[in-house]
C-alpha cells in the first residue's frame, strides 16, 4: 500500500482551466515515478495547458493536484522548479549572447562576494554536459553559435542539472536529427532508471511507440483514458482515440452549401522554403472554400505567408484568375494589389495596430477610397466615419464608437476588426490564418457566416485551423499538411476525422530514416 | 465585457449622428490641458514680474522661436513613426554655413540661396532615411552620426568662422513694420498648420501613424512602410534647412557653433506636446505648446532674475513633470 502511494510521482484530479471558453475540462492524470508518459491529442486538446498548469507557468481555474503525494499548487514556475518540477518548452529559453555555462547555471552562478567563480561555473557546466553526452559543447562557446538542435539538448541539460524530478518535455525532438534523438533517449532512460517522472508530448508516435511507458489521450480539453503503449500494435491505433466521436461532425453539417464554380480563382505549385515548406501545389476555384489542417509546425502558417508574399519564396509559382503567367509578389502590397487579403494569425502582433481606433484600423488598407485626388490624399473623415459605421454595423463589432481603441475590445471584437479590414478592401482570394482562435462562440458564428457569404460572392478562400470540426463545418475541400508537405486532399465525400488525423502525423512517422535526409528530399 | 449586446445597441443610438461641433469640442479638449499649462505660466511669471505681461515681451518670444518650431515640427514627425533625429541642431548649423558662405563669400542674393539650404537639409535628412530604413540601423546610430558630420562640415565650409551678414537678411527675422510679429514666425505658424493637416487628414499622416504603431502590422496591411519613413526624414531635414535660414536671419549672423543641443530642446517640446519616444502617437498643434512652454518658460525666468543653472533646473523639472502628467492622462483615457 505505502509502495504504491511512494511510486506515484504526480497526480491531478478534476483539472479546469478556463481563458476565454473552457480549455481544460475536469481532466485526471497520474504519472509515476519512473516511468515515460506519453501526452496525446489533436491541437487544441489541451496538453500545452495540462502542462503549463503542472510547471507553475499559468493557474489552473479549478481541480486538485498532488507531487509525491503532498498537495500541490504552484504559485509559479520558480516555485515549481524549487520542487523539482522542470518543463523544456518547444520555443528556446536560452539567452543567446550568454556562454553556454552562464546559460546551464543561470540564477545559480557560483560566487564569492558577488564575483562569479569562473573556474567553478565552468567545471560544473562541464558536469552537466558530460552527464548527457554532450563532450562536443563547450562550455565557454556563445549559445547563439549552436545549431537549434544542440540548443534543444543544451536547454534539456539545464533542466536535468536542476533538482528534476519530474520532466516536462513538449516536442523536444522537432530540432533534433536523429543521432542527437538516439542519445535524448538513452539519457531519458536513464532518468528513468533513476526514478524521475516524465510528461512526454510529441507528434511523432513511432518515438512514443519507442520510449514511452503508458500514454494518456486528451481530446477537447477532456481526459479520455490511459492505457500501455504496448496495448497498441501498430501504435497508429491511438489516433483512434484522439479523434473519436468527433468523426460523426464530419459529416453533421446538412446545411453546408457549395458555392463552388468552374473558375480557377488561385494556382500554387511547387512553393517551397528552407524545409518548412516543400513544393506544395494546389489550386482554389472561384467559391471554394478551401480548408488546410495540419499540426502547429506543419507549415501551414509560413505557406500562407508565402503566398502573401510576406516571405522570400525559395522556389514555386502562384497563377491568378486561370492567367498561364505565374505573378510574383515581393511584399505584400503586391499581394494585395492583385486581389489578395490576409488575416493573419497573430492579430496583436501584426494583424492590429493595437492603440488606435476600430476607424484607423478598419480603413488601413483602403485609403484610396477615402481621397478623392491620387497623390495629395487627404482623407474625407465623413466618408471615412460613415464606411467604418456600416462595416462596425455588419460585422457586428462591440463597441462604444468607432474611436474606441482596439486592445480594450474583447477577443472576438479584434478579430473582427481584423477581418473587417479586407472586407472594406475587398478582394478575390481571402487567406485565414487560425481565423477563430481564442474568440468567442458568438464571434466564430459570425465569422463562419462571413466564409459563406464570400464564397457566394465568388471570391476563393484559404482557412489554415487546428480545429478540424471548424473546417469540416465551413470548408468545400481540406488539404492536409505534415512536416512542410501537402500530403493529401479531401472532399466532403472523401474526408474523415480518421484518415486526415492519420494524414496529419504521416509526415513524422519515419522520424529515424527521415529527419537527416528527409529535410532535403 | 464589451460583447453584450444590451449597452451596445443604446450607445449605437446615440453615437451615429456624430456632429461636427462635437468633433471640435473633442479636439479642443485635447489642447485644453497644454494651453491651461501655458496660462498658468503666463500668469505666474506676470504676478513675479511687472515687465512680462507686456506686447513687447511676448512679441520678442514670439520672435524667437521660429527655428525651435519648425524643428520640433519636423521631430514629431519623426518620433511618430518611431524614430529619432539627433542631427538637427547640426543640420540647422550647416544650413546656415551654406547661407553665410553663399552670401559673404559670393555675395549671392538671399532668394537665391534659400534654395540651396532647404535642398541640402533636405538631402542630408533623406540620407539618414535612407540609411536608417534600408539597412535597418536604428535612426538614434544614423543620425547621431549625421549630427557629427554636419557639424564637421559647416566648420569646413566657414573655416570655423561666424559671418556677418546684416540687412539683407535681418528683415525676414525682425518684426513687419507696424505689425508685432516676424515674417518668419508667422511662416513657422503656417508649417505648424501644414504638419498637423498632414499629420491627421491625409494619407500620409495616417500611414506615419500607423507604422510607429505597429510597422509589421502595416506591412501586413499591404502597405509599404519604407518610402513613408524616408519621406519622414527628409522632411525633417528640409526642415532643419529652413530653420538655420530662420535662426541667420535673427542673428544677423551664419554661426557654425549655432544650435548645438537643439535636438533636446525639440524632443523636449514634443515630448511635453504628448508625444510618444515609441512611436505612434503625437499632435502638431501640441508640440507647438510645448515650444511655448519651453520659450515662455526660459523668457519668464530670465526676467525674474533666475541665474542660469537655475533655469536649467526648472525647465529640466517641468519636462519631467509634463510627461507624468500625460502618462496620468492616457492611463485615465485608457481605464475610462
Amino acid at each position: 500500500m505505502n509502495d504504491a502511494a511512494r511510486t506515484l510521482r504526480f497526480t491531478a484530479h478534476n483539472l479546469c482551466k478556463d481563458y476565454v471558453v473552457r480549455v481544460l475540462d475536469g481532466v485526471q492524470f497520474e504519472l509515476r515515478a519512473g516511468e515515460i508518459h506519453a501526452l496525446l491529442g489533436a491541437n487544441g486538446a489541451g496538453k500545452s495547458t495540462l502542462c503549463r498548469i503542472i510547471s507553475g507557468l499559468t493557474p489552473a481555474t479549478s481541480g486538485r493536484m498532488t507531487l509525491n503525494g503532498v498537495t500541490y499548487d504552484p504559485r509559479d514556475k520558480r516555485f515549481a522548479e524549487s520542487l523539482g518540477v522542470q518543463i523544456v518548452q518547444q520555443e528556446l529559453n536560452l539567452i543567446p549572447t550568454l556562454t553556454v555555462a552562464e546559460n546551464l547555471l543561470l540564477g545559480r552562478y557560483p560566487e564569492r562576494w558577488g564575483i562569479i567563480d569562473r573556474k567553478l561555473l565552468h567545471a560544473q557546466a562541464r558536469l552537466a554536459l558530460d552527464q548527457f553526452g554532450l563532450h562536443e559543447i563547450h562550455v565557454d562557446q556563445i549559445v547563439g553559435s549552436l545549431g537549434v538542435g544542440q540548443q534543444q539538448m543544451l536547454e534539456i541539460a539545464a533542466a536535468l542539472d536542476r533538482n528534476c524530478e519530474l520532466l516536462i518535455l513538449d516536442e523536444p525532438t522537432a530540432a533534433l536529427s536523429a543521432g542527437e534523438t538516439e542519445r535524448l533517449f538513452a539519457r531519458l532512460d536513464e532518468l528513468r532508471q533513476q526514478g524521475v517522472g516524465i510528461i512526454y508530448i510529441s507528434h511523432r508516435l513511432d518515438e512514443i511507440a519507442k520510449i514511452a511507458d503508458r500514454l494518456t489521450v486528451l481530446r477537447d480539453g477532456k481526459y479520455v483514458s490511459t492505457h500501455a503503449v504496448a496495448e497498441f500494435q501498430p501504435i497508429e491505433g491511438v489516433i483512434d482515440l484522439m479523434s473519436g466521436e468527433a468523426q460523426a461532425a464530419a459529416h453533421a453539417n446538412q446545411n453546408h452549401h457549395s458555392y463552388t464554380t468552374e473558375r480557377t480563382m488561385i494556382r500554387v505549385a511547387d512553393m517551397s522554403r528552407d524545409e518548412v515548406v516543400q513544393d506544395v501545389s494546389f489550386s482554389v476555384q472561384a467559391g471554394e472554400r478551401y480548408g488546410i489542417a495540419g499540426l502547429v509546425g506543419s507549415g501551414r502558417t509560413e505557406l500562407l505567408r508565402l503566398i502573401f508574399g510576406a516571405d522570400r519564396l525559395d522556389g514555386g509559382e502562384i497563377f491568378l484568375r486561370g492567367a498561364t503567367k505565374p505573378v510574383r509578389f515581393r511584399h505584400p502590397h503586391e499581394a494585395v494589389k492583385a486581389g489578395l487579403a490576409m488575416v493573419t494569425e497573430d492579430r496583436k502582433q501584426n494583424g492590429l495596430l493595437l492603440s488606435q481606433s476600430i476607424r484607423v484600423n478598419t480603413t488601413l488598407s483602403s485609403m484610396e477610397l477615402l481621397t478623392r485626388a491620387e497623390g495629395i490624399g487627404i482623407i474625407n473623415l465623413r466618408r471615412e466615419r460613415e464606411l467604418v459605421e456600416a462595416e462596425r454595423e455588419m460585422m457586428q463589432i462591440h463597441s462604444r464608437d468607432i474611436e474606441q481603441s482596439v486592445d480594450t475590445l474583447s477577443g472576438g471584437n479584434q478579430q473582427k476588426v481584423a477581418v473587417a479590414k479586407w472586407l472594406l478592401k475587398g478582394a478575390d482570394v481571402f487567406l485565414f490564418d487560425e481565423p477563430t482562435r481564442g474568440i468567442d462562440v458568438a464571434a466564430r458564428r459570425k465569422i463562419h457566416q462571413l466564409f459563406d457569404n464570400l464564397a457566394e460572392e465568388g471570391k476563393a478562400l484559404i482557412i489554415v485551423s487546428s480545429d478540424l470540426e471548424e473546417l469540416f463545418e465551413t470548408c468545400d475541400r481540406i488539404g492536409v499538411m505534415s512536416a512542410g508537405n501537402l500530403v493529401s486532399e479531401y472532399t466532403r465525400a472523401t474526408w474523415s476525422y480518421e484518415t486526415i488525423m492519420q494524414d496529419c502525423f504521416s509526415g513524422y512517422t519515419q522520424h529515424e530514416t527521415n529527419t537527416v535526409s528527409g529535410a532535403t528530399v | 465585457m464589451n460583447d453584450s449586446p444590451a449597452p451596445d445597441s443604446k450607445t449605437l443610438n446615440v453615437d451615429v449622428p456624430r456632429s461636427a461641433s462635437r468633433n471640435l469640442m473633442s479636439s479642443l479638449l485635447q489642447y485644453a490641458g497644454l494651453s491651461g499649462v501655458l496660462a498658468l505660466l503666463i500668469l505666474i511669471f506676470s504676478l513675479m514680474s511687472t515687465n512680462f505681461l507686456t506686447v513687447r515681451t511676448l512679441t520678442s518670444v514670439a520672435n524667437q522661436i521660429p527655428d525651435l518650431t519648425v524643428i520640433a515640427v519636423g521631430m514629431t514627425l519623426v518620433l511618430i513613426i518611431g524614430g529619432i533625429d539627433l542631427s538637427v541642431g547640426s543640420l540647422l548649423a550647416l544650413s546656415s554655413a551654406v547661407l553665410g558662405v553663399f552670401m559673404v563669400d559670393y555675395g549671392w542674393p538671399l532668394w537665391a540661396v534659400v534654395p540651396i539650404c532647404l535642398s541640402v537639409g533636405a538631402f542630408c535628412g533623406m540620407l539618414n532615411g535612407v540609411i536608417s530604413v534600408k539597412a535597418g540601423i536604428p535612426s538614434f546610430i544614423v543620425t547621431l552620426g549625421m549630427l557629427e558630420m554636419a557639424r564637421g562640415s559647416a566648420y569646413l565650409i566657414t573655416d570655423s568662422q561666424t559671418k556677418y551678414i546684416g540687412s539683407s537678411i535681418e528683415w525676414i527675422g525682425a518684426p513687419i513694420k507696424g505689425f508685432a510679429f516676424s515674417p518668419v514666425f508667422l511662416l513657422s505658424l503656417v508649417i505648424v498648420g501644414l504638419g498637423q493637416f498632414l499629420l491627421t487628414r491625409t494619407v500620409f499622416g495616417r500611414y506615419c501613424i500607423a507604422i510607429g504603431t505597429n510597422a509589421e502590422a502595416v506591412r501586413m496591411s499591404g502597405i509599404r512602410t519604407a518610402p513613408y519613413s524616408i519621406t519622414v526624414f527628409t522632411i525633417s531635414g528640409l526642415l532643419c534647412g529652413l530653420a538655420g535660414i530662420m535662426q541667420t536671419s535673427r542673428l544677423s549672423t551664419a554661426d557654425p557653433n549655432a544650435a548645438v543641443g537643439l535636438e533636446l530642446a525639440a524632443i523636449a517640446a514634443c515630448v511635453i506636446g504628448g508625444t510618444s519616444l515609441m512611436g505612434g502617437r503625437g499632435s502638431v498643434i501640441n508640440t507647438f505648446f510645448g515650444v511655448l512652454i519651453i520659450a515662455v518658460l526660459q523668457t519668464g525666468l530670465a526676467q525674474v532674475g533666475a541665474s542660469d543653472p537655475i533655469k536649467r533646473v526648472i525647465t529640466g523639472a517641468v519636462i519631467i513633470v509634463a510627461v507624468l502628467l500625460d502618462a496620468a492622462r492616457q492611463r485615465w483615457k485608457r481605464g475610462g
